[in-house]
């Protein structure tokens, strides 16, 4: 393995996913780490399968073959089974034989939190509501419990805990605002606030600075890098600002048509001349 | 220049005695009503029927205004909680009476329960069976689940009138001599007590949860809601109030059929929750109040009246639904969120509600209400003006794209 190179622990590890859509592989053999404590940016062209990887990782798809680990556990696996064993148009077939599906709330159970790229907020409740509800992931009374306020201490430590959330990220004077109805930067800013309170351990962004200006972009470059150790993370982000990209992560991982095409620190990748054909094409 | 109006919270110990008012006023109204001091034994009707479907459309609100799950199966569970109720509290003289086609299975022939007893029986019966067909069902989205809900209600109609429940369920002759209510404070206290326990439950963490469910499914679910053990819970216990409310129309109603749970009720609960406002638990029990009250009050239209010896044609029975049914469409269509929408009653609500008036009342009288409305039409003008020039700029650029595409095709010819 490339990464035993670095003394950090591993903290996600996808292995050979493939994610096949009928005859179109959207994804192809994915191998990728993220070590404690590192900013990982996963870039490349539209349609080039980011936002897949991201969706097989959470578990909205299961991977068509292949599994992922998290803390060197493996918690999601399959292999080709059903019309797909004759369709399967990837890699290593035949090398899983295991079929573990977990659904995204489980995985999140697992302290892995996302956010979206089409801001998906709970658009008509409040900030403060927003965040109160991503809390429910901890809640260990049953609804009996909840309901007759049994659990009234449990109640106030969420309230308390979203209070001290949203001061820390600067949010705690628009807490009762109605969150679509906030700027889309703060919108953003809240996305990531809510998905903190899930407790985390490995963050997951997609595109957080999708349709920000340079200087909103460049708050935003510090921002992920604070909570990054304000909350001891390790984030895996999509992102096509290049600046923002280049700032802050340690290391890319390069996608091109559903594969892998180069990986590594961002100087690396900056004079790849794999990533630069994809980016900007080739002369014929 | 008058103050801009600010909006003012009352502190918290005028909405506790304002609120130990409210219950008191509703406790002495209720009094009132049952020793008949106030109204006739048809309005204390109307009030026992209109707590009922406060209690049954707060349920169905849990369900489909704050879940967002779009379920119509409330009347089934209804005549779940009804007939079980019905069958057990049938005192012992009269069954023979009532089961005079096919006599009462031996089973259950001598097993009399209290109302209590039966009711709750009725609520978690209602409820298991929310449990087994929600499996299936909740994993279905919107019209779907609306017709699998939709069947489900018709096949339990179907089921309690079928040949071999006779013996139970006496079929499709139905049930009487069910005792009814000796007070009103029953049915009243048991629909508060279950209106309350809903509106805790929605203040809850798993309320929220619903509520989330209710906005983005996908958002709720990678916060780590689990869909669907959150919409079952939120379907069975809705199922649990809709068979309590059910019992508790059985005893109000004394005798009862399979066509009294026909879709119809599904229907006219969901009116109460549309009119209501989706997600809103007061708006659902006012409007309770007022479909119930309303439709007594249309029953002017029912009956004919006269002209001197003319009986004016179109008021004949009938002619309520009609009216009413225009009402709603009204409503529908400029008061599409209901009465409430999704805010609740507040104490802070009522008083800047009236503390606004003065303001509004200055805005009339100087006119700037005039002003703003014509103000809003110019700029609705300026912007249909705006966007018909931009369509006719778009058509143009068409054009001369056809032409040089047509120009160009003539070349390569």
């Amino acid at each position: 393995m490339q990464n035993n190179a670095t003394e950090k622990p591993n903290v996600l590890r996808v292995a050979d996913a493939t994610m096949q859509f009928g005859g179109v592989v959207a994804l192809n053999n994915l191998n990728m780490d993220v070590n404690r404590g590192e900013i990982v940016g996963l870039i490349g062209p539209n349609g080039a399968g980011k936002t897949t990887a991201f969706n097989v990782i959470t578990g909205v798809y299961p991977p068509t073959n292949g599994a992922i680990y998290l803390n060197g556990e493996m918690i999601v696996s399959n292999y080709p089974q059903g019309k797909m064993k004759e369709l399967y148009a990837g890699e290593n077939k035949g090398k899983y034989s295991k079929a573990k599906v977990l659904t995204p709330d489980k995985i999140t159970k697992m302290k892995v939190a996302r956010t979206f790229q089409n801001i998906r907020l709970f658009k008509e409740l409040t900030v403060y509501e927003n965040v109160l509800i991503a809390q429910h992931v901890k809640l260990k009374s049953n609804w009996l419990a909840a309901t007759l306020k049994i659990n009234h201490k449990e109640e106030k430590a969420m309230r308390d805990e979203t209070m001290r959330l949203l001061s820390i990220l600067d949010l705690a004077d628009v807490k009762d605002a109605v969150a679509s109805s906030l700027p889309y930067g703060k919108q953003r800013h809240i996305e990531i606030a809510r998905a903190l309170a899930t407790e985390p351990k490995m963050l997951l962004l997609d595109e957080p600075a999708a349709g920000m200006n340079p200087q909103e972009s460049d708050e935003l470059m510090h921002f992920v890098g604070r909570i990054r150790d304000d909350f001891d993370l390790s984030i895996l982000m999509i992102e096509h600002h290049m600046q923002v990209v280049m700032g802050i992560c340690e290391r890319i991982y390069v996608l091109d048509y559903g594969k892998l095409i180069a990986q590594g620190t961002p100087k690396e990748i900056q004079k790849d001349p794999k990533v630069i054909e994809a980016y900007l094409g080739v002369d014929d | 220049m008058p103050m801009d109006f600010q909006y003012k919270l009352l502190s918290k110990k005028t909405k506790m005695i304002l609120t130990i008012l409210l219950v008191l006023g509703c406790v002495a109204l209720t009094y009132m009503l049952d020793q008949g001091m106030i109204g006739t034994s048809y309005t204390v009707r109307i009030v026992r029927i209109s707590v009922i479907y406060a209690l049954i459309g707060v349920s169905m609100n849990l369900v489909n205004g704050f879940t967002g799950v779009f379920s119509l199966g409330q009347a089934g569970f209804m005549a779940i909680g009804a007939y079980s109720v019905g069958v057990f509290t049938i005192p012992f003289e009269s069954r023979a009476n009532v089961f005079y086609l096919v006599p009462m299975s031996e089973k259950i022939v001598n097993v009399e329960l209290s109302f209590a007893t039966s009711l709750i029986m009725g609520g978690l019966l209602a409820a298991a069976f929310a449990a087994l067909i929600g499996a299936p069902v909740l994993r279905l989205k919107s019209d779907y689940l609306a017709i699998a809900t939709l069947g489900f209600s018709e096949i339990v109609r179907a089921l309690i009138a079928n040949n071999q429940l006779w013996p139970i369920t006496n079929g499709s002759l139905g049930l009487k001599s069910i005792p009814g209510y000796e007070t009103l404070f029953t049915p009243v206290l048991i629909s508060a007590a279950g209106i309350a326990f809903m509106v805790l439950l929605i203040k809850s963490s798993y309320g929220r949860a619903f509520k989330a469910i209710r906005e983005d499914e996908i958002a709720a679910e990678a916060m780590g809601i689990n869909l669907f053990k959150h919409k079952e819970m939120s379907f069975v216990i809705s199922a649990f109030f809709a068979g309590i409310g059910g019992g508790l129309l059985a005893v109000h109603l004394t005798a009862i059929d399979t066509n009294q749970f026909k879709i119809m009720v599904t229907y006219e609960l969901l009116l109460i929750i549309v009119l209501g406002g989706l997600g809103s638990v007061t708006g659902t029990v006012i409007s309770a109040f007022l479909i119930s009250f309303g439709k007594e009050l249309l029953r002017w239209f029912d009956v004919p009246h006269y002209i001197g010896t003319w009986a004016i044609p179109i008021f004949r029975p009938g002619l309520r639904m009609v009216i009413f049914s225009l009402l709603l469409m009204m409503v529908v269509l400029f008061w599409r969120k209901g009465l409430m929408g999704r805010k609740e009653f507040s104490w802070d609500g009522i008083y800047n509600f009236f503390r606004k008036w003065p303001w509004r009342w200055r805005k009339l009288v100087r006119g700037e209400y005039k002003i703003e409305n014509r103000d809003k039409r110019k700029i609705k003008r300026e912007g249909r003006a705006v966007d018909k020039a931009g369509r006719a700029a778009g058509r143009e650029v068409r054009r001369e794209e056809k032409l040089k595409q047509k120009e160009v095709d003539s070349d390569a010819e």
